[in-house]
């Protein structure tokens, strides 16, 4: 059947199932072949706490949405403009986000009595007019995966989990992907159960020819490549950039890494990454709990390693007193807090940015230490590496902080060749000639003897120390004096690093600012107001403690300055702090990132605020 | 001390282990004397100076490797074994030691504790309980008798103490012994089995705290009463004890009994033989409890002894296979390895 093929420079598609339906590998895979086709693409996994929820009902809903395009994008989209929905409770859960007149592509099969009642649809939203207005394409997605299978010796309960390479064979046929990278990759990943691979073979070319006879589909789409700059890619979520960055750092400061970790989402997935690079000399050590994590870690620092502990915000609230020591014994360490919604155990699986307070001021006593910020899923490498060279540079503890959302996200990454990425240099003290643990640098920073270095032995702790002996001391001008002195450390920190850039429209008078996985929303609002005509500037913050030495100057050039934070505004209680500043703050706590839309017109109204005024 | 290689052939004395901080224990406190033991056998390690490191948490007893001569940290409340396991997994070669006490390793540590005797990491870990919060003014700690008076518990104390070496057993170390302050010879030949054992080794060592609970042992360490109350048991000898060794203990099912070697009934060929190599721990468990039994002395020496590979050396072991096996980690293919695709 010949259909028409129709040019789309973007799309936004959403999968949505039971937890159990495998929408994340789906998502994942269709990601991962649009990446590859050359397509820019920008990713929001959402799922549950719970593994799996009952079956059929909206908690229970897995969510994977993915944004692609023939140009430069920074979110996984607003608005889909694409729903396959596996079952009613997925339909019921998505369909508020979805664009007017969007497509919803329903598993036909699973829209039955039972499931409406799972969750608690009072009538079938197929027919009762809940769908006015929106494309539905009802397929029968199980029954066509059980008719594909039939042959294939496998369960019935077998069978219907291929169902998702069924969905994803006619979603690549829809939107003229090849097959064949989810080919590859099924043979690597059932190497040992072939007959699942085949079904799961089958399954996607099912799906992939099915949409190629049927006559539900009249039109196939198609995303050309996006212009990006040339070189080698792959697609990379945050937590593996972050862990790939740190075994670099490793490799380019000849510092063997120790993670001490204890399993946490989002974090989790740091440890698994690093786990597997034991060829890199990787020690990973999971831990009783949070505190012993971080002390290992703190043990390691002390014997010479690149040494990490990860986790997020309730574990980072444990860690505290042993961060605290880290300062104190001027240890170099990586703390890495992947944020989720808080407080307490809050929405696991959800992002946020609520834990900026708690990095700068967590801790008992006067205890500064360097906070730097991820911004996208592939920034996430830079930062790892960047986070070592000011701890060992400095000898202290740096916060590294990045969020749920850039964590899971993923998004095409230019591979950086290994060969360009500066050495971290690291000196050891061994001479022990008037060798004294607390004497300083230029940097302030005290020499890291390592035990096993002969003639330096000495004893360091929690009790404060007299500058340059290291000794225990308790005198009151001693005290005050060590307390500037860490924070004046901390403070050196702004001679070496870059300054807060500004982009967007150079005669702007409104100033968008932000830190972490806020950067998409944020960079896609600014520059779409700008093509609009509208001038508006943006600046983004890295590094949180020190900020960069021009921040006050960038700051007091603009007239008006909107923050938007996923929180109720803690980057702004940290500027107006420092610099007296008026700063519109601008947030949201769903658990969700900013949509570039919702921004968009927050900034807008501003301008028209402003303009009259 | 210069970089001169010649030094490591001149064996190393106890003051070599003296640092030059003043000692600021309270005068009469068993603490001293443990010190002095740790320093006296030190050199006979076999170990240089430079590889030994000591880590503590909080309370009297932590405050220890200020005083020794080698590398050291002094850490937070509860936390030093989980300090030592960083540097014991970074260093495997490193002689790493905790000092601590009963509310800093079986309180706020317990945690810590128990995961690093299950581990088998390669540290030693001497436990100083006099059985009170010395350093915070006489609280009652884990290990106090339950009705003890004390600051916090001024009608009685209600909890239950910790068994420290049955706690131990109960974790699967594989090395768990106990020791008193005042018997200095004992203590040095316990200090230095530790110090030979691969796996994490526990000792518990009774110390008398002369301020807030002093006295508490005596019964363990005065002329008049330690023989009945103390057995100092020993690998492949049977348990005997007393004044002239004159009595002994039994096993009788599962519960130890005393015996007398005078009247005829029992010789030493009935007594227990203590077998500190034992694979299941029910005996030493036994020992760990004989405290409870009425009448049963209380066990010095090593209670359990056994050989498994350290958690340390079995970390090092698997990166070195798979070193072997994949070869040495290279990052241009690590980042690379993946799907990829070109730009042009």
């Amino acid at each position: 059947m010949k259909k028409d093929i129709r040019e789309l420079s973007e799309v936004t598609v959403r999968f949505a199932g039971d937890s159990g339906d495998g929408m994340q590998l789906t998502g994942t895979q269709f990601s991962n072949t649009s990446a590859f086709v050359g397509n820019d693409v920008n990713t929001l996994p959402d799922y549950p706490a719970e593994i799996r929820a009952p079956i059929g009902t909206t908690y229970g809903v897995s969510g994977f949405q993915l944004h692609f395009s023939d140009s430069d994008i920074h979110t996984p989209g607003d608005e889909p403009d694409v729903l396959v929905a596996m079952n009613p409770a997925s339909l019921k859960v998505n369909i508020k986000d979805l664009k007017p007149g969007a497509t919803i592509i329903v598993n036909i099969n699973s829209f039955d009595e039972k499931n409406f009642k799972l969750c608690h649809y009072e009538s079938n939203p197929l027919t009762d007019g809940t769908l006015d207005g929106y494309h539905v394409i009802e397929v029968p997605l199980s029954k066509l995966t059980e008719e594909a299978l039939k042959d294939s010796g496998l369960t019935v309960k077998e069978i219907t989990r291929s169902k998702n390479f069924f969905a994803l064979g006619l979603m690549y046929w829809i939107y003229s992907r090849p097959i064949e990278p989810t080919l590859d990759w099924i043979k690597t990943k059932f190497k040992k159960k072939p007959e699942i691979a085949n079904a799961n073979k089958t399954a996607l070319e099912a799906g992939y020819y099915f949409g190629d006879n049927t006559t539900l589909f009249s039109t196939r789409y198609k995303v050309n490549p996006a212009k990006l700059p040339k070189g080698t890619y792959r697609s990379i979520e945050g937590n593996e950039a972050l862990a790939l960055g740190l075994v670099a750092a490793s490799v380019k400061s000849g510092l063997p890494l120790f993670l001490g970790s204890y399993p946490i989402t989002p974090a989790s997935s740091i440890l698994h990454a690093l786990s597997k690079y034991k060829s890199f000399g990787v020690r990973t050590f999971q831990a009783e709990d949070e505190i012993a994590s971080i002390c290992a870690t703190i043990g390691a620092a002390f014997t010479g390693a690149l040494a990490v502990t990860t986790t997020s915000g309730p574990g980072l609230a444990l860690k505290s007193e042993a961060a605290g020591l880290g300062v104190m014994t001027e240890l170099p360490m990586i703390i890495v807090d992947v944020q989720r919604g808080g407080p307490s155990t809050g929405l696991p699986t959800k992002t946020e940015q609520s834990d900026l307070l708690q990095a700068m001021y967590g801790r008992s006593g006067e205890s500064p230490l360097v906070i730097i910020a991820a911004s996208t899923p592939v920034d996430c490498f830079d930062v790892s590496l960047e986070a070592a060279r000011i701890a060992t540079k400095y000898m202290l503890p740096v916060l590294y902080m990045s969020d749920g959302y850039i964590a899971n996200g993923s998004e095409p990454w230019k591979i950086p060749d290994p060969d360009k990425i500066p050495e971290i240099k690291v000196k050891f003290r061994k001479n022990s000639e008037n060798f004294q643990p607390y004497q300083r640098d230029e940097n302030l920073s005290r020499p890291w003897a390592i035990p096993g270095t002969k003639g330096l032995e000495h004893r360091i702790g929690g009790l404060e120390k007299q500058n340059i002996t290291g000794n225990v001391n308790y005198d009151p001008e001693n005290h005050e004096f060590m307390v500037r002195l860490r924070a004046e450390k901390v403070k050196n920190v702004e001679n070496d690093i870059p300054d807060l850039k500004v982009k967007g429209n150079p005669d702007a008078d409104l100033l968008i600012i932000g830190w972490g996985g806020t950067y998409g929303a944020i960079t896609d609002a600014v520059h779409n107001l700008n093509e609009k005509g509208k001038k508006v500037a943006q600046a983004h913050f890295r590094y949180l403690n020190p900020f960069p030495k021009n921040t006050e100057e960038v700051l007091r050039k603009y007239k008006h300055i909107i923050c938007p934070e996923l929180n109720m505004g803690q980057l702004s209680v940290l500027l107006r702090n420092k610099f007296l500043l008026d700063i519109d703050s601008y947030t949201k706590i769903q658990g969700q990132p900013f949509k570039s839309s919702e921004l968009e017109e927050k900034f807008a109204n501003v301008l028209g605020g402003m303009s009259n005024g | 001390m210069a970089d001169n290689t010649t030094m490591e052939d001149v064996k190393l004395k106890p003051k070599d282990f003296s640092s030059s901080q003043d000692v600021r224990w309270c005068p009469g406190c068993g603490d001293y004397s443990i010190l002095a033991q740790v320093q006296r056998v030190s050199p006979d390690f076999g170990v240089d100076k430079e590889n030994f490191v000591w880590i503590s948490g909080i309370g009297c007893s932590s405050r220890f490797p200020y005083y020794m001569d080698t590398y050291g940290m002094h850490g937070i409340h509860g936390r030093a074994p989980a300090i030592a396991t960083g540097i014991k997994l970074q260093n495997p070669k490193l002689s790493v030691w905790v000092a601590t006490g009963d509310g800093d390793l079986l309180s706020i540590g317990g945690n810590h504790f128990i995961h690093a005797c299950r581990r088998n990491i390669g540290i030693k870990i001497i436990l100083f309980n006099n059985k009170i919060y010395g350093l915070t003014k006489g609280q009652f700690s884990p290990t106090s008798e339950k009705g003890k008076i004390t600051a916090s518990s001024p009608y009685g104390s209600v909890d239950y103490p910790f068994n420290p070496a049955a706690l131990a057993i109960g974790s699967d170390a594989t090395f768990v012994a106990r020791s008193i302050d005042r018997d200095p010879k004992h203590l040095k030949e316990i200090i230095s089995r530790a110090a030979s054992h691969t796996g994490t080794a526990f000792v518990e060592v009774f110390q008398n705290c002369n301020i807030f609970n002093d006295g508490t042992f005596f019964t363990y360490t005065e002329k008049e009463t330690k023989f009945d109350n103390v057995i100092s048991i020993k690998h492949d000898k049977p348990m005997v004890f007393g004044k002239d060794n004159e009595k002994g203990i039994i096993l009788d099912g599962f519960t130890p009994r005393v015996v007398s070697l005078t009247d005829g009934k029992y010789s030493v060929n009935d007594l227990w033989i203590h077998n500190e190599h034992d694979l299941h721990a029910s005996r030493a468990h036994i020992i760990s409890q004989f405290q409870n039994f009425e009448g049963v002395p209380t066990p010095i020496g090593v209670f359990r002894h056994v050989d498994k590979p350290s958690f340390d050396h079995e970390l090092h072991e698997q990166i070195d296979n798979i070193v072997k096996k994949e070869g040495k980690g290279n990052l241009k293919d690590l980042l690379y390895k993946t799907n990829t695709w070109e730009v042009n």
